[in-house]
């Protein structure tokens, strides 16, 4: 009984103030829609610049045949590499090739040249894919050249061909990847920025020492801030859904019931996480600085755009700990590979404790008396 | 002057009041460059990955103890027959499976000619793709060993440099990112906050009766936390040449006016802020949970601008931050003058007066 006043409390508040409702819907929808498009990582067009001190057929077909690989762009060609130095500085190319005096006459003569590759190396990946592309595309252009010198094709020994296939996303596209990880990322925003200003507004507005002088419990207390927003968020993450279906024509693979089963447990521990901080800040710029820490945290070790493998035990131990690592990875395994039940029960089991932990923590940190 | 002394007097002491608020100000960003500092990386390293062998021969054992030897990859103990590659990739964690057709090492030896199949877990393309590339390079590299040890006629050799990163620290770019964001988001959030709570405890209209200019008013705002978040600053700096030892190359005088400049950016940001939002707690989802994202992906150093449509490429030149992180790229890792960025600093010098004007006019009509 005591649960549906209250529960009616807090709806009219979030029905009172129509701009944080627009917000909590419209803001993560039309995030969307644009930001994946902005964050296209496919390393395709490489910057690259020229310093040809040869001049001669070769270094002209070797330039002809990096240019169609489709990988590289030629900004300019230097005369120096001082010059082409001077273009990596501006930001302006990526890459410098530079073509040493005499290297056609001498790799005939002497049986082999040197090309060196300078790399603006402050962006790694980039730098690393680019180079790798580039090395590649030498080595084929080094097997033609060796073939036409020579008239006829040289034994190399024995060789290993690499076939390859891309499993669950054949042509590679980064949308796939980076779509269900923006949809989490947009719903634990919402949910947690909402959540941990909630209970500290009570407290900055005064109702509540109203509400501790009531003989409601703690826990229905909770119970109470935390249905409302269970339920925005559940209806969040449908229009996210659709968005992703819609716009970006991308259809979950595996059972949508999983998918909402986990997503439902993800936002208790999510909103629970967000009405501890709540309970522990003075004022809503504490309770949303302790939050913006803690999503940068969420948005930047989670997997999201990094591979997590990559990080040091330490910091791994720490992604294992977030919530939205687990949510991340399971989205991803249950739209794009079509995971099941069975394939994602560590996770869940990861969520049902944090959520757990989370709201006793949050429960037992509200205390009644101010 | 002394007027303004003042008022500038009462704001710090109301920031000193909130202890609480300032130890979040100045941990905050802390924690979070030596976090990121230490845990962000875009190489790939420690992959999981599975092996199908169905030659177990002297060949196939040789590579995959060449596989094994790499930091890249983390090789799981026990082979998979190829009906369990599925279930193996489904489960999540095993990122790429090699399988060796049976008879590998008779092909090769007899017959000169093997073929290894690479299966990748296309759901994150990148570390496919990279992954794809170390493990060709072993092979090659395998393949080269067991040639025949003469040195092949007309051979290209490339030699790759890596310039400003020799050693392959794989979180430099985040470092400048990281401060750029952090230093936007707290700054603009900060003034927003203290121009709006004022408005909401009705104190603002005691300070705009007083025989003080409102623009005075402001400034005596904005001046802690330009010194609050220079203090900062000076701490991260610190941070990262002697913890994260990521040296800083060019001047250090420059680099510190370049960020007064941002940070008045980020100031005027927030005024104008609090001068359209009512209340806090939008004031605060506005400058915080509505620029997040943007700021993000917008600045540049998680994905690159030249791949982004035409329109988000117009729209990041909105971000004051792009410009920092380009200022602080070029004069912290890449040691280059004030001749090589006088352009960002106009634009960030241009993007200040234009928000402040505007908040300004936007204060003074919302007063009268």
């Amino acid at each position: 009984m005591m649960m549906k006043y209250l529960l009616q409390k807090e709806f009219r508040q979030l029905f009172r103030d129509k701009a944080i409702l627009a917000m909590m819907f419209v803001m993560p929808t039309v995030q969307l829609i644009i930001i994946p498009l902005a964050m296209n990582f496919d390393v395709k067009n490489i910057n690259i610049t020229v310093v040809d001190l040869d001049h001669s057929s070769l270094s002209q077909r070797l330039i002809t045949k990096i240019g169609s690989s489709g990988y590289f762009r030629f900004i300019n060609t230097s005369a120096s590499y001082k010059e082409a130095l001077q273009s990596i500085e501006k930001e302006e190319a990526d890459l410098i090739m530079e073509i040493p005096d005499g290297f056609e006459r001498n790799l005939v003569r002497e049986g082999s040249q040197k090309i060196s590759l300078s790399v603006d190396a402050i962006n790694g990946t980039k730098a690393s894919l680019g180079a790798g592309y580039l090395t590649t595309v030498m080595a084929d252009f080094n097997q033609h050249v060796r073939a036409d010198l020579d008239g006829h094709a040289i034994a190399d020994g024995p060789v290993i061909d690499v076939t390859y296939s891309n499993w669950f996303n054949p042509s590679g596209e980064y949308k796939y990847y980076i779509v269900p990880g923006v949809l989490v990322l947009l719903l634990t925003m919402i949910g947690g920025f909402l959540s941990a200003l909630n209970i500290v507004k009570e407290k900055e507005a005064g109702t509540m020492e109203q509400i501790n002088v009531t003989p409601i419990k703690k826990w229905q207390f909770i119970l109470g801030k935390m249905i409302p927003f269970w339920i925005m968020g559940m209806i969040v993450f449908s229009l996210g859904l659709l968005v992703t279906r819609l716009i970006y024509g991308i259809h979950p693979a595996g059972s949508l019931a999983v998918l909402y089963l986990f997503a439902s447990v993800y936002l208790v521990a999510l909103l629970g996480f967000g009405l501890l901080i709540s309970t522990y800040s003075d004022n809503q710029l504490q309770a949303m600085f302790v939050a913006f820490f803690f999503m940068m945290i969420f948005m930047l070790m989670s997997g999201l755009f990094t591979s997590l493998e990559s990080m040091p035990r330490w910091a791994r131990t720490i992604a294992d700990l977030t919530p939205i690592t687990h949510f991340i990875k399971v989205v991803r395994m249950i739209m794009l590979k079509g995971s099941s039940l069975s394939d994602i029960k560590t996770e869940l089991g990861y969520e049902v404790i944090f959520a757990i932990l989370l709201n006793t923590w949050a429960i037992w940190n509200y205390k009644k008396t101010a | 002057m002394k007027q303004l002394l003042v008022f500038v007097k009462k704001e710090f002491y109301q920031v000193f009041r909130d202890r609480r608020t300032l130890l979040i100000m100045f941990g905050l960003p802390v924690a979070q460059i030596l976090l990121f500092g230490f845990a962000l990386t875009s190489e790939v390293k420690n992959a999981r990955i599975a092996i199908s062998d169905n030659a177990v021969d002297v060949n196939s054992l040789q590579i995959i103890q060449k596989i094994r030897a790499s930091s890249n990859f983390l090789v799981d103990s026990d082979p998979i027959n190829p009906n369990q590659i599925n279930t193996v990739l489904k489960k999540g964690d095993v990122k790429c499976v090699v399988i060796f057709p049976p008879g590998f090492g008779n092909d090769l030896i007899h017959l000169g000619n093997a073929r290894v199949q690479i299966i990748t877990d296309g759901s994150d393309p990148n570390t496919a793709r990279t992954l794809l590339n170390y493990l060709t390079a072993i092979i090659a590299d395998y393949q080269k060993e067991i040639s025949t040890p003469e040195v092949l006629p007309y051979s290209i050799i490339t030699e790759t440099r890596m310039l400003y990163n020799e050693e392959g620290n794989g979180s430099l770019n985040f470092i400048p990112g990281v401060l750029a964001l952090v230093l936007m988001i707290v700054c603009t959030a900060l003034t927003s906050v203290a121009v709006v709570r004022e408005r909401e405890l009705g104190t603002m209209e005691v300070l705009l009766v007083s025989p003080f200019k409102p623009v005075m008013v402001l400034i005596a705002k904005a001046i802690p936390y330009l010194i609050l978040s220079l203090v900062n600053f000076l701490l991260i700096l610190l941070l990262c040449v002697w913890v994260l030892h990521v040296p800083i190359l060019g001047s250090i005088v420059l680099l510190f006016l370049e960020t007064i400049l941002f940070i008045l950016a980020c100031l005027s940001f927030g005024l104008l802020i609090s001068t359209i939002t009512h209340s806090q707690q939008s004031a605060l989802l506005l400058s915080i949970m509505g620029m997040m994202i943007p700021t993000l992906v917008f600045t540049g150093f998680l994905f690159p601008l030249e791949n982004m449509p035409l329109i988000f490429r117009l729209i990041s030149n909105l971000i004051p931050a792009r410009w920092y992180y380009l200022i602080v790229k070029s004069i912290m890792l890449k040691g280059l003058g004030f001749e090589y960025v006088w352009k960002e600093t106009l634009v960030l010098t241009g993007m200040t007066l234009v928000l402040l004007i505007i908040s300004m006019k936007n204060f003074k009509t919302r007063l009268s």
